[in-house]
């Protein structure tokens, strides 16, 4: 009776001490999940703040006259000679008769983005029966003068310091009150390649480069990796080799993705003559890059799946091939979907190797196929936040957004696969 | 009373001369007792031989195994084992744990393969056919030789999908009539069927213990094999789920030839016809059922079932 006492005591003294280590410990794990979030929170709201305005762009309201003289002297519609600009520019001389200088009236132009001849020439293209007329179209206007109505330029500082001289501040101000400036859905971000004009450049070329990229890497990259997990776990023997490989394919999950690009750039380009720029050579250096990771997941996967199972199967006298195939595999997809999808949102973020297949060029045109030049969004990121005028830092941090996007879509699919997949035992 | 106590009761009897070395013999599992009243007449074997005691033959062999010797790498997990299985007969196999009745078990439908350090030497006869031998394939013995495993693994399939699935790979249905029909008549045979028939596409591992095993053995039979091998089929089981278990074997027996690997003495009386003691990878003792169990001929034997080792 003592004894037990005493065992009671003993436990009851160190009680306080093992629950005091536990409150700790509790603490310490929401601490580092609260840390998480903060920043996780942080870089979102700073990124939207950054990056939300990029979706929308200033337009003018333009009131063109087609003049048949200038666009088309002979009665037909000159698309490469003709002034289109012309129009555009008489139409801005309209609304302010007074500007008259030379520079003045160059400075006038500049509130109008290039974009806007080619939009008139659009239109004239679609209907020739404006030729002649009037139009009142909105146009865009020049980044700068997008950034001074997005507030991003500050008219108060010293004019010398800023893009916008004191007088286009006041036509912005007068088209204004006029009620001629809008700002409208940037459809430019998501229909056009890259460009040297902020207002002009769009991500679909990288979005275009990335989707075929990946498509290539998944092509390749699953099947031969799930290829190999299975041959691995069910099939090879068990010998020095099979740990040789192991090691490597684990030390390969590792290496530095830039060696992959030389790689790429020693074999694919070099020794296979594959195009320069292209998703396809972008797309095998990614499956290289993430074949190790989708083979580990996978024989995780397949090691995952209980030997009940295996062992049920072969008792009925199921083959090898049988049991993998109808047993295995489909316990062990959810496992190699998700390893899949962690490799693919690394190939999707990466950059490093794409540096050394010139997958880095500017590029303006978006790619058609697997071996146009291309760049991907990460890359374009990186370009866009290469580059000095103002207005491609709100467009880096949308591409940034698309690109997290992107991700979250494929993620997302993956993540409904995988459950439609899952199943109990 | 058992034997042990009574004879450490006489040797206590006799008080010691020194309190140190204690000479008189109290380790009774390994040396006779001349003095215990209960020494069997025909004289008990203590020894642990290399033969194998009792009788191994039996009338109408159906698999017969010989000298088998199973190494898991350096490991001599069986040693020197014959036994026959008769056709249409129960027969236990009992033994301490770790003492190579499952290994012995997983050799008569080569499930041993699989483990790749594992080494099987010695001659395996089914029906005269060597089952070791290199033309023959393991998917063909195991389709003749079932196994109910010890832990119910249904598949994460449907219930009929599970007892479809050997008859499925192995071609046994010209058609969905006929695959319906075998389905049917496993559930039946394994008692399921009443419990099931109304939800045959519900997931087989939704069942429940004693179910699942059931189901596992539906699955075993619809192959019609010729063997059924049971390792330790109602261990995880409560006593009603066992007894079902032990009435199916029953019926079974008429039809198959049935090994079964138990740790219950009771289950063991119970349902065989024949019972073989291994220990240490030694077959001890096979006999009838009956003699095992009142008339040990080994003294390992009778120390196990009076469950005084294991």
């Amino acid at each position: 009776m003592k004894d037990a006492n005493s065992t009671r005591m003993k436990v009851e003294a160190g009680l306080q001490r093992r629950r005091r280590k536990e409150r700790v410990f509790q603490l310490i794990g929401l601490l580092a999940t609260a840390v998480g979030i903060v920043f996780l929170g942080v870089f979102f709201f700073s990124l939207i703040k950054q990056g939300a305005s990029a979706f929308e762009q200033t337009h003018v309201r333009l009131d063109v006259e087609m003049s048949s003289e200038a666009l088309a002297p002979d009665g037909e519609l000159d698309l490469i000679y003709a002034d289109f600009d012309g129009v555009i520019r008489s139409a801005l001389r309209n609304l302010f008769p007074d500007v008259t200088g030379r520079g003045d009236r160059r400075e006038l132009n500049q509130l109008v983005s290039i974009a806007a001849g080619y939009q008139v020439r659009d239109m004239l293209v679609e209907d020739p029966d404006l030729l002649g007329g009037k139009a009142t179209i909105w146009v865009p206007t020049s980044a700068n003068v997008d950034m001074l109505v997005k507030g991003k330029i500050d008219p108060g500082i010293d004019e010398a310091m800023r893009p916008v001289s004191n007088q286009q501040i006041r036509w912005v101000d007068q088209l204004e009150t006029e009620g001629r400036i809008e700002t409208r859905f940037n459809t430019a971000l998501f229909t056009n390649g890259d460009s040297r004009e902020p207002e002009l450049a769009g991500i679909k070329g990288a979005l275009m480069g990335s989707v075929y990229m990946l498509l290539v890497t998944v092509a390749l990259a699953f099947p031969i990796g799930v290829a190999a997990a299975i041959y691995l776990e069910e099939f090879a023997p068990k010998n020095r080799w099979a740990d040789l490989i192991e090691v490597n394919i684990n030390n390969l999950a590792a290496v530095p993705s830039i060696v992959f690009g030389l790689l790429g750039l020693a074999v694919f380009i070099n020794w296979m003559g594959l195009p320069r720029s292209a998703p396809l050579v972008g797309g095998l250096v990614l499956s290289l890059l993430t074949l190790p990771v989708i083979i580990i997941a996978s024989r995780a996967a397949i090691q995952a799946v209980p030997p009940s199972i295996r062992q049920a199967a072969f008792g009925l006298g199921a083959s090898r091939m049988q049991v993998v195939f109808h047993h295995i595999m489909p316990l062990a997809l959810p496992g190699m979907l998700t390893g899949t999808i962690i490799g693919m949102s690394r190939a999707l973020g990466e950059s490093a190797p794409l540096l050394m297949i010139g997958m880095v060029a500017f590029i303006v045109d978006v790619p058609g196929g697997f071996t146009d030049p291309a760049t991907a969004l990460p890359v374009q990121v990186f370009l866009w936040a290469d580059s000095p005028e103002r207005a491609f830092a709100e467009r880096t941090s949308a591409a940034i957004i698309v690109l997290l996007g992107f991700l979250l879509l494929m993620n997302l699919t993956a993540v409904i696969i995988r459950k439609r997949m899952e199943r109990k035992w | 009373m058992t034997m042990a106590a009574m004879s450490e009761l006489d040797v206590n009897k006799e008080p010691p001369v020194s309190p140190a070395p204690v000479e008189e013999p109290v380790d009774t599992t390994r040396k006779p007792d001349a003095r215990s009243p209960h020494r069997p007449v025909s004289g008990q074997l203590t020894e642990l031989l290399d033969e194998t005691v009792g009788n191994v033959h039996c009338d109408d062999p159906f698999m017969t195994a010989r000298d088998v010797n199973v190494y898991y790498g350096d490991n001599h997990a069986i040693r020197n084992v014959n036994l026959e299985i008769g056709k249409k007969e129960v027969i236990a196999l009992i033994g301490p744990s770790g003492c190579g009745k499952s290994t012995f078990l997983r050799c008569l439908n080569r499930m041993n393969d699989s483990i790749d350090t594992a080494r099987v030497t010695g001659d395996i006869r089914l029906d005269g056919m060597d089952i070791y031998s290199k033309e023959l394939d393991p998917v063909a013995l195991r389709a003749r030789v079932g196994m109910v495993f010890q832990k119910a693994n249904p598949f994460p399939k449907s219930i009929y999908d599970n007892v479809a699935y050997g008859p499925r790979i192995h071609g046994l249905a010209a058609d969905r009539a006929e695959l319906d029909n075998i389905v049917h008549t496993s559930l039946e045979r394994a008692g399921l069927l009443q419990e099931v028939k109304d939800r045959l596409d519900e997931p087989g591992t939704g069942l429940s213990g004693g179910q699942q095993q059931r189901l596992c053995i539906a699955r075993t039979i619809a192959v019609n094999p010729e063997v059924i091998l049971m390792d330790e089929p109602c261990s995880a089981l409560d006593p009603i789920a066992t007894a079902r278990i032990e009435d199916l074997m029953d019926e079974l027996s008429e039809d198959y030839a049935i090994v079964i690997v138990t740790h219950s003495m009771q289950q063991a009386a119970r349902v065989s016809k024949r019972v073989a003691y291994f220990h240490l990878g030694l077959l001890v003792e096979v006999d009838e059922t009956d003699r095992i169990f009142t008339n040990p001929q080994h003294k390992l034997t009778e120390d196990y079932i009076t469950g005084r080792i294991g």
